[in-house]
């Protein structure tokens, strides 16, 4: 799949904000006064800014709003639902928190709720997909919650949480992997089922429909080298979660803590890239491309 | 919209007979020549006499070829446009509703004024059959011309799609496919008609027919077929005055 | 649920303007939809006889072609360099008043030096009137490096040929056999035929080197080596024979077979036995006596011949016989050469064996054949063949094509139900045909028609000493049965000046400095070439072309035609009709629109300047033009009285059919009627058509012949044997030394196979490979690369390798390679393809674009990743170190030897991304095209 770079800050910028909503939500963190109006402002900032990303991802942005209305069957609906409504819901938290000082654990838990949810939501919308083996596969969440909620653990400055989720996290990372190389496999589908062929022999492109490029190439057929990948997972592993969870053993200061989120968003980026890039779609077996 | 009907008064869709069709892009073109007229946006073409054109098909032809272990190899062409599956993924991952799955005869259709062009229901159909037109930014993809096969502005025998009408060599057949007598049915019943990766889940419709045997000529020799086989020369000019006679 | 409203009736159209396509040389009907005088969209005309409602990729793609930002936009003269590009818009009364002062000088003194060539147009009988008419000897169209090979053998051998003479009984066969066909021009009727053999589960045997397309859907497939075609062909005579499953009856009755010939050396060996009136004679096997052919009541002999004053005349059959029995034509020995297994051509044999004789039909007609004898039913031997460019593009071309006939008459399924069926005007045997004329006088036309079939050395068009009397030499000893002219040689000699120099070469709708020659980038030499004071070889060249091609680049005056919608255009029985196997018809184009650019369309340019040369036929007494415009012509023109360009709705009332006196009202009545015109022939009539007694009635009612015409078929060609007899020294005109074997061993008067001349000429270890090119069946040779949809699917042309060359050069994908020919070099990517002759490499023809031409990006892929094998294949054979030029074509009809060609291969170097050879850039004469496309006719 094309690792889209506005899908990328999406996932991982919205993913932390609503991952350190949820924590702010569940007063796990109760800052008060400005420093919850920092806190929340990030949570809500991230999130925002993840959507607004998401947006230049849409052909007709304008329509947007359409986007909020099939919440009973698609995935990409309840996020846009659960987004509004986790913002929504923790908003007098938020604010009574930061001006009044006084957290409201109602709405808080309520929009933490809905948060995790947001989160869980984002993450079917690719384990959904069928038609992408990698994703399609019960990994795929907890790639996405975990890291959401080990970032925002990170910027709510709970250290021990943010450590074992760093953890856990990186387990969820490798399992992801593992299992993910060998999802195509078993997704039983290749040229021979793609075609219908396959009984009668080898099959392979000849040619395809056409010699220039088209739309799903470009977006659905990405081909990363192996190497390239292997230094990326590397990356994503230590960068996202290793060296962060190791420095979150250190004693806090804004140092390490700084150096760690950095280091985790790379590293976010980079499992996310290769999320993308790595994911084959299976309408790549009619452009002989697997 | 985007929750699938329990069930559709009619299932229309395709036959594609891959025992005949020969890869001449007939229907790939009169269904862009079609398409950009009529339903929605006209089918773009960016960089149309350029370097890298790209521009929107819903219908393309794939060439694949298949090596045999003890027979020569084939060469299979291969058109492709969306199966309307029953089962349809890209359906329910829209998040506005602007595909759906018609209920009258299970066509499948993007109302392209809804369409936010995410992309998402493109990703969900596993056959590429979804392209998103490169000037308009909304999702195209195969109406089953559903602004043919009822219009009533045309003669009664064009109604039916324009890629089965034009194809020269008559390998795409339409029809119904929940009535087990229609055309399409029994064909596809007669040939072995098969549904591409059913192990997606979708469902399609359409079917395709697979190609016959190919390479079986195996005839007893011709010797055997003639009683007195003449063989030799002269052997001939017995024969072939015998034969005189006979005439 | 409420789901959305769909307007499920919109409307389509406001008018339907039923015209015909002209995306190609088929000819289909098309229905043109309109939308506020715009056309919106194009689909194919059901009650059309040529496509029945279907159309093809490029038909329907008519409206990208009809938009293409490479159309030409007014006269153009050329102002700099040859080939640069660089043109001048000028108006049509210049362009004209140009044209004349150039031409009416030559008409004057020496009207050879005007060479009048044309493409593949469909108004050649128009053309070579018009040359006629100006008195040179130089016009021809483009059939001599096209399929000339397929037309002679079939018109000397039966009076007709494959595509627009004939067709296989689509609804009645049973086993159809393919040859070397990737898509011909009778594009949509071959796929609707192989649909109907589908439906009926009948068996498809695709013979090629190449499995795509029409071979990829054959139930099987002969991935024959080639140029081997005529060997694996008699191979098949040879098993048919061997047990006797051949249609004797046939033979006898169709064909001359029992033809006596004389078996004495001397100059009349090989000759018919005539009687007196000079009809040939065969033996009655009742009386033992030499009889002629048609005497009533007789038996011919087949087995026995005679002896007349002491010489011995052997019937044609016993000739055939003891030549086609003989080992040589063995499957065993046969095998090798060909790449087909033994038992492969047997069971093939068989096949056809079984299918002609013990699947025979009939059909329960009477009918009277014309001797007189009633039959009461007609049996069909349903095995029907057709074959196309990959027979007859090769040296051996026309006797190929002469084998597959034989085969096509030894079962006797030429015309015939369920076999092969000629197409009105056809059948047509050589006798019937005019013979090549070239003596022109200064202000005088020519004293006949240039083309025709020649039936002996007596009508070559050469000079005493042998020299060629037309540019092209035709019809000289180099290739003296060359019926349509050698376009592909015109350059060449005319820049060689051999046999003489030219003036003026005038084209019209023939890439001549691309796709369309050999040796394409020498050819572009040779027309920029320049002498020592300065001046062009070529002097001037005019040309008509309706898009930015190659070609003109390198005229000095372009006329710009219009697109295929804007004009009149009439497909004639004149010249390549539309007709069925069961129907006469013939149909038109008309102006559907009209042009929004300074362009006319050529035919009635060609009368205007023909009007200004004072041209015969084209001008009044008065002096002042006859015919205002194209369309005035194609009503009121007769080439005989009652026979004109078109053969429908003649007459005062519009009612004759085929004679009948012009009608004002002819074109209207076309267009009512869906642009064309269709005669049923009578049920009686439908099969055996040359030996029909009311199949030559009907033909002689509808103006086709003047006379019954019915004839036999040429198993053994008699002229074949005359041009032998010459060389072998008998006779008054002799060819010149060097060319006498050649012609004895090549002019058989029976099919024989040899070697291509490339193949017995070059080492096959320096040239181990065989490299092919196949038509795309969405482009039409240079044409589709401008159409913005059509290009999308073939814009380059990798080279497609065999499994074994594949793993020999250690490929891998991505790779590229440089083919060489003992000619040149091109460099492509490559591809794998294991359904491929595992000696044989192929690209698409003709997708390949000089850099600047057709209103391209200069990066498109076409120029970048494309190369032609134009470049590797030379008009000439390499030298032999003779000092003479030999032509690489075919030795008896002069066809060019497209696929003779052999290189070798060689992996390029790593990096390489760019195809060689890349010409620089020719400047555009037609503004940049549109980025972006988003075509929609509102209405
Ligand atoms: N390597 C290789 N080369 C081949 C062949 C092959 O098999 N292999 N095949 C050969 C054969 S059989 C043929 S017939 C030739 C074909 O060769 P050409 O006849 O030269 O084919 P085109 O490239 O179509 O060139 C025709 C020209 O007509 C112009 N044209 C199109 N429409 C119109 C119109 O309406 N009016 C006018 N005035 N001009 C128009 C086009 O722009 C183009 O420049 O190629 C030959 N070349
Ligand atoms: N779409 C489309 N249609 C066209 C044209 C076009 O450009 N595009 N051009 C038109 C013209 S001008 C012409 S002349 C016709 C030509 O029509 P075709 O004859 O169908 O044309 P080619 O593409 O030259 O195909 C030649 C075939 O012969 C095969 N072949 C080559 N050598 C041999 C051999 O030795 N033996 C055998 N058995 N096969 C061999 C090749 O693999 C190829 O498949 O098509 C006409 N129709
Ligand atoms: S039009 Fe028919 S034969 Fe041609 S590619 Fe399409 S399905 Fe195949
Ligand atoms: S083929 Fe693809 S686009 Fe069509 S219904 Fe099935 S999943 Fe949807
Ligand atoms: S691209 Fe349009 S049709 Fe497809 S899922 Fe998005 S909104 Fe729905
Ligand atoms: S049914 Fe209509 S929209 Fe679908 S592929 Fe055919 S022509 Fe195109
Ligand atoms: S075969 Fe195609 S291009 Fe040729 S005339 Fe017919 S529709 Fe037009
Ligand atoms: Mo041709």
């Amino acid at each position: 799949m094309h690792p889209a770079p506005s899908l990328i800050l999406f996932t991982v910028l919205s993913g932390t904000g609503f991952g350190l909503l949820v924590w702010l939500g569940f007063g796990l963190s109760a800052p008060l006064g400005l420093a919850a109006f920092i806190l929340f402002g990030l949570g809500y900032g991230l999130a925002g800014a993840g959507l607004i990303a998401a947006a230049f991802h849409l052909g007709h942005p304008e329509r947007a709003l359409k986007a909020f209305t099939q919440w009973r069957s698609s995935w990409l609906s309840r996020e846009a639902v659960l987004a509004t409504a986790s913002l929504a819901v923790m908003a007098p938290h938020a604010a009574s928190s930061a001006f009044a000082a006084t957290p409201l654990p109602l709405f808080g838990g309520l929009g933490a709720v809905l948060a995790l949810a947001t989160i869980f939501a984002t993450a079917m919308i690719y384990a959904q997909i069928r038609a992408v083996p990698r994703w399609h596969h019960w990994s795929t969440p907890p790639v996405f919650v975990l890291a959401a909620l080990a970032g925002g653990a990170m910027l709510a400055a709970r250290n021990t949480l943010a450590h074992w989720l760093m953890l856990a996290l990186a387990a969820a990372m490798v399992a992801h992997w593992v299992a993910g190389d060998r999802r195509f496999v078993q997704s039983g589908s290749n040229t021979g089922t793609a075609t219908g062929l396959g009984a009668l022999g080898r099959v392979r492109l000849l040619e395809p429909p056409h010699s220039g490029r088209n739309y799903l190439l470009r977006e659905m057929v990405h081909v990363v080298g192996r190497k390239h990948a292997h230094k990326l997972r590397l990356i994503a592993l230590g960068f996202g979660a290793i060296i962060p969870a190791l420095l979150l053993m250190l004693p806090a200061s804004y140092g390490t803590i700084t150096l760690a989120l950095v280091l985790h968003l790379t590293g976010m980026a980079a499992q996310r890239w290769l999320f993308f890039a790595e994911a084959e779609h299976v309408v790549g077996l009619y452009y002989g491309k697997r | 919209m985007t929750t699938l009907p329990a069930t559709t008064q009619k299932k229309l869709g395709l036959v594609i007979d891959l025992d005949t069709c020969v890869g001449c892009h007939a229907c790939v073109i009169s269904c862009k020549g079609w398409n950009t007229e009529n339903y929605g946006a006209p089918l773009a073409d960016l960089d149309a006499y350029g370097g890298n054109p790209e521009g929107t098909f819903l219908n393309r032809v794939h060439t694949f070829e298949v090596t045999r272990e003890t027979a020569p190899p084939m060469v299979v062409h291969f058109p492709k446009s969306c199966l309307h599956c029953d089962n349809a993924p890209c359906v329910t991952v829209c998040p506005t509703g602007a595909s759906y799955k018609r209920v009258e005869d299970g066509i499948v259709l993007v109302n392209e004024s809804a369409c936010i062009g995410c992309g998402l229901c493109a990703w969900a159909c596993p056959y590429g059959a979804r392209e998103m037109d490169g000037a308009e930014k909304v999702m195209k993809k195969c109406t089953l011309c559903v602004d043919r096969i009822y219009n009533e502005n045309l003669p009664e025998e064009d109604r039916t799609p324009a890629c089965v009408r034009t194809c020269p060599a008559g390998a795409r057949h339409f029809g119904d496919f929940s009535d087990p007598d229609s055309h399409v049915s029994k064909l596809s019943a007669a040939r072995g008609g098969f549904d591409l990766m059913p192990e997606q889940g979708t469902a399609p419709v359409n079917k395709y027919l697979p190609p016959r045997g190919r390479d079986t000529l195996d005839v007893p020799d011709l010797a055997s077929m003639c009683e007195p086989a003449p063989k030799t020369a002269k052997g001939f000019l017995g024969w072939l005055d015998r034969a005189l006679e006979r005439l | 649920m409420t789901q959305p409203i769909v307007n499920l009736s919109p409307q389509v159209s406001e008018e339907v303007r039923k015209t015909t396509c002209y995306m190609c040389a088929c000819r289909c009907g098309i229905n043109v939809h309109m939308k506020g005088g715009k056309v919106a969209y194009i689909e194919g005309n059901r009650d059309h006889p040529v496509n029945r409602g279907v159309l093809c990729a490029k038909g329907s793609a008519g409206i990208m072609q009809h938009l293409s930002p490479a159309r030409l936009r007014a006269p153009l003269k050329r102002v700099g360099p040859r080939g640069s590009g660089e043109f001048q818009e000028i108006s049509w009364d210049e362009a004209l008043q140009l044209a004349t002062d150039w031409l009416a000088p030559l008409r004057a003194t020496a009207p050879e030096k005007l060479a009048f060539f044309t493409g593949r147009d469909q108004s050649q009988s128009f053309t070579g009137w018009w040359a006629q008419a100006f008195g040179t000897p130089n016009w021809a169209a483009h059939g001599g490096f096209c399929s000339v090979n397929m037309a002679a053998a079939g018109i000397y051998t039966m009076g007709g040929a494959f595509w627009e003479f004939g067709q296989p009984d689509w609804d009645r066969t049973k086993l159809f056999l393919l040859f070397g066909v990737a898509e011909d021009h009778d594009s949509n009727p071959i796929k609707m035929g192989l649909g109907k053999l589908k439906a009926r589960g009948a068996r498809v045997i695709g013979v090629n080197p190449i499995r795509t397309g029409y071979n990829a859907v054959a139930d099987d497939w002969v991935g024959i080596t080639p140029g081997t075609d005529g060997l694996f062909i008699l191979a098949l005579v040879h098993e048919l024979l061997q047990v006797g499953k051949i249609d004797l009856g046939y033979l006898i009755r169709y064909t001359n077979a029992p033809y006596l010939v004389n078996a004495h050396d001397g100059p009349d060996k090989g000759l018919f036995l005539r009687g007196e009136d000079g009809k040939p004679l065969v033996r009655d096997r009742r009386s033992g006596r030499a009889v002629a052919w048609d005497s009533p009541g007789i038996s011919p002999d087949l087995a026995s011949g005679v002896r007349i004053g002491g010489v011995t005349h052997l019937p044609v059959f016993r000739h055939l016989a003891d030549r086609y029995l003989s080992d040589d034509y063995a499957p065993e020995n046969v095998a090798a050469r060909c790449g087909i297994p033994a038992p492969r051509i047997r069971a093939i044999a068989a096949e056809i064996a079984r299918v002609a004789f013990d699947e025979e039909i009939t059909i329960n007609q009477p009918w009277t054949d014309f001797r007189g004898q009633r039959h009461e039913t007609m049996t069909g031997r349903p095995v029907a063949m057709h074959a196309m460019r990959g027979v007859s593009a090769h040296s051996n071309g026309f006797q190929t094509c002469r084998a597959l006939h034989l085969l096509q008459i030894l079962i006797g399924s030429v015309e015939t139900p369920g076999g092969f069926r000629f197409k009105p005007p056809y059948p047509k045997p050589p006798e019937a045909h005019p013979r090549p004329h070239a003596g022109f006088t200064p202000g005088q036309p020519l004293d006949g028609p240039h083309l025709g079939y020649p039936l002996g050395p007596e009508h070559l068009l050469i000079n005493d000493d042998n020299s060629a009397k037309r540019i092209d030499k035709a019809f000289s000893w180099d290739a003296p049965m060359s019926p349509h002219g050698m376009m592909h040689m015109v350059i060449s000699n005319a820049h060689a000046g051999d046999p003489y120099e030219i003036d003026t070469l005038f084209l019209y709708m023939a890439n001549m400095a691309w796709n369309s020659s050999m040796n394409t980038s020498q050819v572009m030499e040779m027309l920029t070439d320049q002498k020592e004071d300065g001046s062009y070889r070529i002097p001037r060249i005019i040309y008509s072309d309706a898009y930015s091609s190659e070609m003109v680049a390198f005229a000095d005056l372009v006329l710009p035609d219009t697109t295929y919608l804007e004009r009149h255009d009439c497909i004639s029985l004149l010249d390549r009709p539309i007709c069925e196997a069961g129907a006469l018809a013939d149909s038109i184009r008309w102006p559907v629109v009209q042009p929004d650019r300074d362009v006319r369309p050529f035919q009635s340019v060609l009368l205007d300047l023909g009007a200004r040369l004072g041209l015969p036929g084209m001008v009044t007494e008065d002096g002042r033009p006859k015919f205002r415009d194209y369309a005035e012509y194609i009503t009121h023109h007769e080439r005989r009285p009652g026979i004109g360009p078109l053969a429908g709705f003649r007459g005062a009332d519009g009612t004759a059919q085929g004679r009948g006196a012009p009608n004002p009202e002819q074109i209207a009545r076309y267009i009512e009627n869906g642009g064309f015109w269709i005669d049923h022939i009578p049920p009686e009539a439908q099969f055996y058509k040359p030996w029909n007694a009311a199949y030559q009635g009907w033909a002689v009612a509808r103006g086709l012949y003047d006379s019954p015409q019915p004839y036999l078929f040429n198993l053994y060609c008699e002229p074949l044997r005359k041009f032998q007899l010459a060389a072998e020294g008998h006779g008054l005109r002799q060819p010149p030394d060097h060319l006498r074997a050649r012609l004895v061993d090549t002019m058989d008067p029976l099919p024989l196979w040899y070697p291509t001349f490339t193949d017995a000429g070059t080492d096959p270890e320096d040239y181990p490979l065989h490299a092919l090119t196949q038509r795309p069946m969405a482009h039409y040779h240079s044409w589709g690369s401008q159409n913005a949809w059509l290009r999308q699917i073939h814009g380059h042309t990798p080279l497609y390798v065999s499994g074994e060359i594949w793993t020999e050069q250690r490929f891998t994908e991505g790779d590229w390679a440089t083919l060489t020919s003992p000619h040149g070099k091109i460099t492509l990517p490559v591809l794998r393809m294991d359904a491929l002759n595992a000696r044989t490499v192929w690209t698409w023809n003709a997708v390949a674009k000089r850099r600047g031409a057709w209103a391209l990006g200069e990066d498109a892929p076409e120029a970048t990743q494309s190369a032609l094998l134009n470049h590797l294949i030379h008009e000439l054979l390499p030298p032999k170190g003779d000092g003479l030029r030999w032509a690489n074509s075919d030795p008896v009809t002069g066809q060019a030897a497209w696929y003779d060609l052999r290189v070798r291969i060689e992996k390029a170097p790593k990096g390489q991304s760019r195809s060689y050879p890349a010409h620089p850039a020719q400047t555009s004469p037609v503004p940049a095209a549109p980025e972006n496309l988003t075509h929609q006719v509102k209405a």
